[in-house]
């Protein structure tokens, strides 16, 4: 009989936690559910729009296609650890100072890609940067604020006035 | 609708020795799972066959790529942000990593790997027509050994293959000494980004003087299989690649494909955009 549940150790944000389930769970349920990291959004859940997109040792992924039992070992980061405690990310900065979000369910997946993004490409060029986003779909602001806004956050654009802490 | 997970099991042995034994104990029941870009899709569809699946992510024997003097050799588990990456793949098989690159956005090229792509068998894949102009060779692996299979005789019809219930691909070859081939990869689609192949076009040339001594040219998205254009090659190898060798490669191309109407295209949009691109291959190869 299959087995009805493991239990895999991974680091998520810098903490270390224990997620039990079903192996082919999706990573994105676990991480939702179990966690209650509900950031990370989900979209199309195939794969093609990534709302779900978070950070695997290092690399951006869609968690809707991970099952849970590859996340073992795995150092993970969810749009929620992507602040350093108050201080937001340049890009999240820019997201807000630029309008880069409307209805927000692609914003964490886009945030998670511009900063990838910007970790590979310190200064990429726009194509570049559309490269970078492609993988994320917004329905609702037609990408230009959003590609503005990465433009901001990597100094093409003026930088939005004065760094903001969370409430 | 999704599907019920107790339907399933899917199991990570630690090594490949591991996973060979765990198939050959019951060859045909284990099927492998690498970077799920696939099959999670049809998981969460519903449409992912029941029954039990061998994860061979994170495995290191078919992880990496090695360049040897005369081959260049990548490991199944290989994924596209590595094939891209990588120094030599970029300059002797440029074809490669452009249809790594052109193969869903960043989060799936970190995910998706060469062996999977291979074994999707999906006729639309990105990769196959590269590694069919590269004359690829495949590796397998089972309990019982290892043997090589020519790359364009591995795809025996749709979503067929020479591999054997408890086998599994282990590495690609690719022959090097084709860097001075004139070579060109052409993906079109509905969209830049993140489209699934209308036609999928690939070619290499070894042109000396006016003549093309020898050509290879395959596509994807045009017959069930992604197929290596043998009688378009033909119709091109040692001639001069005039107007005369163009009208003849465009009939020899229409007896290599046979592409059909479905939700991305038609055939007839299909025929003529492959005949194109292989007409414009052929113009660009000669001032």
């Amino acid at each position: 009989m299959p087995e009805a549940s493991v239990a895999i150790r991974c680091r998520v944000n810098g903490d270390d936690v224990e997620l039990q389930g079903h192996p082919m769970t999706r990573l994105l349920d676990a991480l939702r559910r179990e966690l209650h990291l509900t950031g990370t959004k989900e979209g199309c859940g195939e794969g093609e729009c990534g709302a779900c997109a978070i950070m695997i040792d290092g690399r951006l992924v869609n968690s809707c296609l991970v099952p849970l039992l590859h996340a073992d070992g795995a150092a993970i980061t969810t749009i929620e650890g992507v602040a350093q405690g108050d201080r937001l990310h340049a890009v999240q900065e820019a997201f807000i100072a630029y309008g880069a979000a409307q209805c927000g369910i692609c914003t964490p997946g886009m945030v998670l890609a511009a900063v990838d993004l910007l970790e590979r490409t310190p200064h990429p060029t726009d194509a570049d940067i559309r490269a970078g986003l492609a993988g994320n779909l917004c329905r609702c602001t037609g990408y230009v604020r959003i590609f503005e806004a990465v433009l901001a956050a990597c100094g093409r654009r003026p930088a939005p006035s004065t760094a903001r802490t969370l409430p | 609708m999704r599907a019920y997970p107790p339907h399933y099991e899917l199991r990570a042995p630690n090594d490949l020795q591991g996973v060979l034994t765990l198939i050959a104990d019951a060859p045909g029941k284990w099927r492998p799972f690498a970077g799920g870009t696939d099959l999670m899709v049809l998981f969460e569809s519903g449409r992912l066959p029941r029954g039990k699946y061998v994860s061979l992510w994170g495995l290191r024997e078919l992880s990496g790529i090695e360049a040897n003097t005369g081959f260049v050799a990548i490991g199944a588990l290989t994924t596209y942000t590595d094939i891209r990456a990588h120094p030599v793949l970029r300059s002797e098989f440029p074809l490669l990593c452009q249809a790594a690159a052109e193969t869903g956005g960043i989060a799936t090229q970190n995910r998706g790997t060469i062996g999977g792509n291979i074994a999707n068998a999906s006729p639309a894949a990105d990769s196959p027509p590269a590694l069919l102009v590269y004359d690829a060779e495949l590796e397998l692996i089972s309990a019982r050994g290892a043997r090589r299979v020519p790359y364009h005789l591995f795809h025996t019809g749709y979503k067929r293959m020479d591999l054997r219930p408890d086998e599994i691909i282990k590495r690609i070859h690719l022959p090097r000494g084709r860097a001075s081939w004139r070579q060109t990869y052409r993906k079109v689609g509905t969209r830049k980004a993140q489209a699934i192949s209308k036609v999928c076009f690939a070619a290499a040339a070894d042109v000396e003087g006016e003549l093309v001594r020898d050509i290879r040219i395959a596509l994807g998205s045009v017959a069930p299989i992604v197929i290596r254009c043998m009688h378009a090659e033909a119709a091109l190898r040692g001639r001069r690649p005039d107007a005369e060798a163009h009208a003849s490669a465009r009939r020899a191309l229409a007896q290599d494909i046979s592409p059909i109407d479905d939700i991305r295209s038609t055939a007839d949009y299909r025929m003529r955009v492959a005949a194109n691109l292989l007409i414009q291959f052929l113009s660009e190869l000669t001032p």
